[in-house]
């Protein structure tokens, strides 16, 4: 049975973040969730497809296409009364806010959870936005844990609020919170999951229309002031010590101020605001915290979010103070902290002297050689460009062509040798993209984009680029996985994990469902044909898709023998 | 107990991140608190593997510039990399087997010269000890085991409350079946061949 699932209560587990939320889930009876894959928030859904497919498995678990699709999949399931939980990385939830922002006014039955994972410093992602930022936007609560003990305690409370309030209830994780190991003791499994809810018809709640919408947004407003007063009592925010001066902070820079204050040895000395459940903003006890003291730092990643409410805060007080964090210059609004930085602020606060470990003189170290990720040896992808470029040599357009591309494993031919990446806004945009070339520029356009990545975002776009009479070579680089965030399954998937019997939607039906004529397909490993049918499909003077088909070489390892 | 912060790093593939919660669940089992942050995600495919281990209560996953207590390198030109991150006061630990990165394949960069920079850190840091733990690996009978012939030479330097039955009986219940037997004995190889 999955560790998971298996772990008595009582029992010490040293679990990751991730895995922490899901046994947190699994404790508070959640019984449908969905998600789409994205670092750092993958191994949530990883492990909660894994716990699906156990015999007698209390939970439904599906890969949703997209982030919006999962988030609709949750949310529908939470309206019928059913506790359900949806996982993404911080973009996902861009592609899911148009489901969040009218998801908050007609609400749920069921608890329901969103987790978000940012990823400060952008170890895996295109941008660094700060989500804490949609629980202000929605007006939804949110938690950030510090441990994966809190991960845990958070989910489980988490679902218990989001019924109360009749709300879905944000979790916030960073990767630090996401991908740190620490002892979690779990709770015990409920005996019996309520895993068929039923849905009470209400179109004067489900169904915003506007006369509708005007009522939930009144509700929202105020569900949002009971949800201020259980942020105010809840156990989550804590003050830590005593003393004239202030701390305040939350998720893993909270981690970064209490070791600072032990290693300094000053916890006793300084007021520390520890904000586990930091939105709706707990304004009285923010208040009374500021009352007590003479001036305040914030420790905060990203955007001054608390910061900000801070100053708001002190101007209605009246009060007048300093307030050290972003607007000072003791933090940047952009990356990751790290433990170092967080306490030489505290000892500049604080005027306390900081001793420096004598480090080795490295001056004399030559540059060393990066090492950037790179394609597995083998990688069908490699293949692929390499058919491409040979092909577009051969009718004269390798240097003035264009190449749109996508997120994946593919993303990688940005560097050498290969260098056939030239522009990436976020998933789905190489077809997107290569629409706008195509009316601006004469450049041969060759767009690629992986399987995942078209089902996620692909298709409509693709559907907008023949309605509309885009001309350019759109090569699918169908891998037959997710490979970039670890090997999950699509809907195009030929070769499946053990016991995944969804039906297949092969992707050239898909492109010539959409009507697209000119469809050719390659194997990247015969490269001479594959390059002959690359250039007839390149000299057209019209949307052509080209779908290379091979798997991805470590996921064939994996599943590829087993069918 | 003291506080330890533990920094490994190697190459996507080598296994820094079992060799690093093999050690978290350990220490665990010696009843201490730990915390283990592991990198996931793009840099695994080849590019660089950052783990850290930190011992005695300590919250933060991550370890700044100048605090490592111990550095195990996995490959010699990321210990390199990651000496910044010791004080001399540090321990480093490092296999000597390098791994080129494409950027040196490429020409668009020269691999250190590494007897020179061993030299450095039997010089600047408190105790240094490197060796070839790919070949010790081997003589365990898989080449896979590098991860865990530096984790015998941890272990065995003492710096930490962790002792090698602990280690021993995790990999015995945490390893697959079949992977046991040799990992033991390259656990045991890196043991007996730690010296500095
Ligand atoms: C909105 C959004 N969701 C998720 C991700 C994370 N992510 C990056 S690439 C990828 C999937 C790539 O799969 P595929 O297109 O099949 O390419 P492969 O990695 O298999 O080559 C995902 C899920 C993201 N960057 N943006
Ligand atoms: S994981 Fe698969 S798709 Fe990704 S680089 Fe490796 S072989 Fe290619």
């Amino acid at each position: 049975m999955h560790p998971l699932l298996s772990g008595k209560s009582g029992e010490k587990l040293l679990l990751l973040g991730n895995e922490a939320i899901v046994r947190g889930a699994l404790e508070a009876g959640a019984a449908v969730a969905a998600a789409y894959p994205g670092t750092p928030s993958s191994e949530i859904a990883n492990n909660l497809f894994f716990i699906s497919n156990e015999e007698n498995s209390p939970i439904y678990f599906e890969f949703s296409t997209n982030e919006k699709v999962a988030m609709e999949v949750a949310a529908s399931a939470a309206a019928a009364g059913v506790r359900s939980l949806t996982c993404m990385k911080h973009v996902g939830m861009n592609v899911a806010s148009d489901v969040l922002m009218t998801l908050a006014y007609v609400g749920v039955k069921g608890g329901m959870v969103i987790v978000t994972a940012d990823d400060p410093s952008m170890h895996s992602s295109q941008n660094e936005q700060d989500n804490r930022i949609y629980a202000r936007f929605s007006n939804l609560p949110m938690l950030e844990p510090t441990s994966p003990q809190e991960a845990k305690d958070m989910t489980i409370r988490a679902f218990e609020i989001s019924e109360e309030l009749e709300l879905p209830v944000i979790l916030r994780t960073t990767t630090r919170t996401s991908h740190v190991r620490g002892p979690v003791e779990l709770g015990p499994l409920p005996e019996n999951v309520k895993r068929v809810g039923k849905f009470e018809k209400n179109p004067r709640r489900w169904v915003p229309v506007p006369a509708v919408a005007r009522i939930r947004h009144k509700v929202l407003l105020e569900q949002a002031e009971k949800a201020q007063k259980l942020a105010e009592a809840s156990d989550f925010n804590v003050v830590i010590g005593k003393g004239e001066f202030g701390i305040v902070a939350s998720g893993v820079s909270a981690c970064y101020v209490e070791d600072a204050l032990m290693e300094l040895g000053i916890e006793e000395k300084v007021r520390f605001l520890r904000l586990g459940f930091p939105f709706p903003y707990p304004k009285r006890l923010l208040s009374e915290f500021l009352k007590g003291i003479r001036k305040v730092l914030v420790v905060e990643e990203l955007e001054p979010f608390l910061e900000d409410e801070i100053k708001v805060l002190l101007k209605d007080l009246g009060l007048s103070m300093e307030v050290y964090g972003k607007g000072t210059g003791d933090f940047s609004r952009m990356y990751e902290f790290d433990p170092q930085m967080v306490k030489r602020a505290i000892s500049r606060f604080l005027n306390v002297e900081l001793v420096e470990e004598e480090m080795p003189d490295l001056s004399n170290l030559p540059p060393l050689p990066l090492r950037p990720p790179t394609l597995c040896t083998g990688c069908p992808h490699r293949e692929t460009y390499n058919a491409v470029k040979e092909a577009l040599k051969e009718i004269g357009e390798e240097e003035r062509a264009i190449y749109p591309t996508d997120i994946g494993c593919y993303t990688l031919g940005l560097l050498p040798p290969i260098q056939m990446a030239d522009y990436l806004l976020c998933m789905g945009s190489s077809v997107g993209s290569s629409a706008g070339f195509s009316v601006s520029t004469d450049q041969k356009i060759v767009s690629f984009i992986g399987d995942s990545t078209f089902f996620h975002s692909g298709i409509s776009s693709l559907a907008n680029a023949f309605h509309n009479k885009h001309k350019f070579c759109l090569v699918v680089l169908d891998n037959s996985t997710t490979a970039m965030t670890g090997h999950q399954p699509n809907p195009g998937i030929e070769i499946t994990p053990p016991g995944y019997d969804h039906p297949r939607i092969p992707i050239e039906d898909v492109v010539r469902g959409l009507g697209i004529k000119e469809v050719y397909k390659i194997n990247p490993y015969k490269k001479k044909s594959a390059v002959e049918t690359l250039k007839e499909a390149l000299s057209k003077d019209e949307l052509t898709v080209v779908i290379s088909e091979a798997p991805c070489i470590l996921y064939y390892k994996k599943f590829g023998g087993k069918k | 107990m003291e506080y330890k912060k533990i920094l490994f790093t190697g190459v996507g593939g080598q296994g820094t991140l079992l060799a690093s919660r093999l050690l978290g669940q350990a220490a665990m089992k010696a009843g201490m608190d730990v915390r283990v942050s592991e990198v996931h995600g793009m840099a695994q495919r080849g590019g660089v593997v950052e783990s850290t281990v930190m011992l005695g209560g300590l919250k933060s996953p991550i370890i700044s510039k100048g605090q490592a207590d111990i550095l195990v390198g996995f490959e010699p030109l990321e210990t390199l990399r990651a000496l910044e991150r010791c004080s001399k006061k540090s321990v480093v630990i490092t296999n000597k087997n390098p791994i080129v990165p494409i950027t040196v394949k490429l020409g668009q960069f020269e691999y250190p010269d590494m007897d020179t920079w061993f030299g450095f850190m039997k010089e600047n840091f408190r105790r240094f000890c490197a060796l070839d733990a790919d070949a010790l690996a081997k003589e365990a009978g898989t080449s896979k085991a590098v991860n865990i012939v530096l984790l015998g030479v941890l272990i065995a330097l003492k710096e930490i409350p962790i002792d090698r039955e602990t280690v021993l009986e995790t990999i015995k219940t945490e390893v697959k079946p079949k992977f046991v037997e040799p990992n033991i004995k390259a656990f045991e190889l890196g043991y007996e061949n730690a010296k500095c």
